[in-house]
């Protein structure tokens, strides 16, 4: 039986900005399952290569497409309703909780509301609570209580738990695996790599704008190119 | 006539800038040197605009002069914007199409409705006054919307990715910086005749006009430069909002610009 499609394939992407090549030659395919992270260190890429996902940025060579349809030709609007994504730093918009639920989705009732903030921990009263005071990680669910409430198939993670303290990373990472576990596969960025060994089921390892290693998380570093291995030695290392 | 001001008053008036002078050497300010510079420039710019006007408000010229006047204003103030807004990408393009909407709109109101008689001597102060009130607000305006779409980038990008359309994702943005923009004029207008009596109605009572008169013109250029100044930051809000987003609803903000 021929595999599915994978969730994203890259080929020969490439990506100016900022006089230079942010990535170049990239080749990857990441699989519709599980949550994949991409990990690298600082400027390699990852980031770019994620913002590819839902054209918010667009590759200047080479193709990105999302379960087997070009993402440059699909309708961008109806793309990032299917692709969601959640920032590095909480990004809670003026308002109550529901007002930022109804950001996402004009119709949101109260008990849709409710149904979404516990899907992702938080009580009912953060429906009207002011989403400007909330704390770092108490904002960064709401952020992706209103991702889920546009019912993306894909959630894209931009380094989400790194200005948050340790209960609230936890809080986050059970929450990715239980949506993983409905169905929702994940792309997470991350330069925690204890992180990657706790949730990732596939690793993408970025190296100077372009994918040098790719595989399941068991068999990472395995037949890994010497940069790789040294960057893996160095995060590991690091923690 | 209160207003015939000889060369010999004119002169005289010039004291003040020796006071000015005087009280920046004596407090070592060191702007003494700016003041006489201003001062001199100011002197000879305004003769220059009084040799031109003399010509063009001659009656018996054609009032294709005044309005050939009237477009050099809007090439200027856009040349000016675009100076002293240099972030905002296409900023003179932008700015002339919005000082050329403020010109339609408000020379339409108070022509078309005869409010003033169009003849070069109403026409080209009119549209210096728009022009000139709605300069502040327009780079402010401009400047302001790249600001905040620049410091709110990743709300701003959050918004796109829920999949809102750019007009939508920077509305609250808009919105803000164009109120800030408006804010000035707007508390101007509140406070005029309280706080402050304004130009052309200074100028019109030292000219020897009744005060009931020069009070009607005044509302009237009042009403002319809130038009215009709501007309100007409409269109530039339009217009950078084009500029700062691309077709398929990413953002696309430049780099900070330190000022000059």
């Amino acid at each position: 039986m021929p595999d599915a499609s994978p969730l994203f394939e890259f080929a020969g992407v490439g990506v100016r900005g900022d006089g230079r090549w942010r990535l170049r030659g990239v080749d990857a395919v990441v699989p519709d399952r599980g949550i994949t992270a991409l990990v690298g260190p600082s400027g390699s890429g990852k980031s770019t290569m994620l913002r590819c996902c839902n054209r918010l940025e667009v590759p200047d060579e080479g193709s990105v497409r999302f379960r087997g349809a070009e993402v440059a030709t699909t309708d961008v609007l109806a793309l990032r309703r299917r692709v969601g994504m959640v920032f590095q730093r909480p990004t809670p918009f003026p308002g109550t909780g529901l007002d930022n639920l109804r950001v996402a989705d004009p119709t949101m009732t109260s008990d849709a509301g409710e149904q979404v903030l516990a899907r992702v921990g938080l009580a009912a009263d953060f429906l009207a609570r002011d989403a400007m005071s909330l704390s770092g990680g108490e904002a960064q669910r709401l952020c992706l209580a209103r991702s889920l409430t546009a019912q993306p198939e894909v959630l894209l993670m931009d380094e989400v738990t790194s200005s948050l303290d340790a209960s609230s990373r936890n809080a986050l990472e059970d929450l990715a695996r239980m949506l993983c576990d409905d169905g929702v596969p994940l792309l997470w960025v991350t330069h925690d790599f204890a992180q990657v060994t706790r949730v990732a089921t596939t690793v993408l390892v970025v190296i100077d704008g372009r994918v040098a290693h790719a595989g399941p998380l068991e068999q990472l570093g395995v037949g890994a190119p010497t940069d790789v291995l040294d960057f893996l030695r160095e995060a590991s290392g690091a923690e | 006539m209160p207003s015939d001001i000889g060369w010999g008053g004119l002169l005289a008036s010039l004291v003040l800038v020796g006071v000015a002078v005087v009280l920046s050497i004596v407090r070592r300010i060191g702007v003494e040197r700016s003041i006489v510079w201003a001062s001199a420039r100011a002197l000879v710019q305004l003769l220059l605009v009084g040799v031109a006007l003399d010509l063009v408000l001659d009656a018996s010229h054609s009032l294709w002069w005044a309005w050939a006047w009237v477009v050099a204003m809007l090439v200027f103030a856009a040349d000016t914007v675009r100076r002293r807004a240099r972030e905002v990408p296409g900023a003179f393009g932008l700015s002339l199409a919005a000082f050329g909407a403020a010109a339609v709109v408000t020379l339409g109101v108070l022509f078309g409705l005869g409010v003033f008689p169009l003849e070069a001597r109403a026409l080209i102060p009119v549209a210096g006054m728009m022009v000139g009130n709605s300069m502040t607000s327009t780079v402010l305006a401009g400047r302001r919307i790249v600001d905040e779409l620049r410091d709110k980038r990743d709300e701003v990008e959050a918004r796109l990715a829920l999949g809102l359309p750019s007009s939508e994702a920077a509305r609250p943005y808009l919105r803000g910086a164009l109120r800030t923009a408006l804010i000035p004029q707007i508390e101007t207008t509140k406070s005029v005749g309280l706080v402050f009596l304004p130009g052309a109605m200074t100028g019109l009572i030292l000219a020897g006009v009744d005060p009931f008169d020069a009070v009607r013109v005044q509302a009237a250029v009042m009403y002319l430069v809130l038009g215009s100044a709501a007309t100007t930051v409409t269109v530039v809000a339009l217009g950078a909002q084009r500029a700062l987003f691309t077709r398929d609803h990413r953002l696309v903000v430049p780099t900070r610009v330190s000022d000059p």
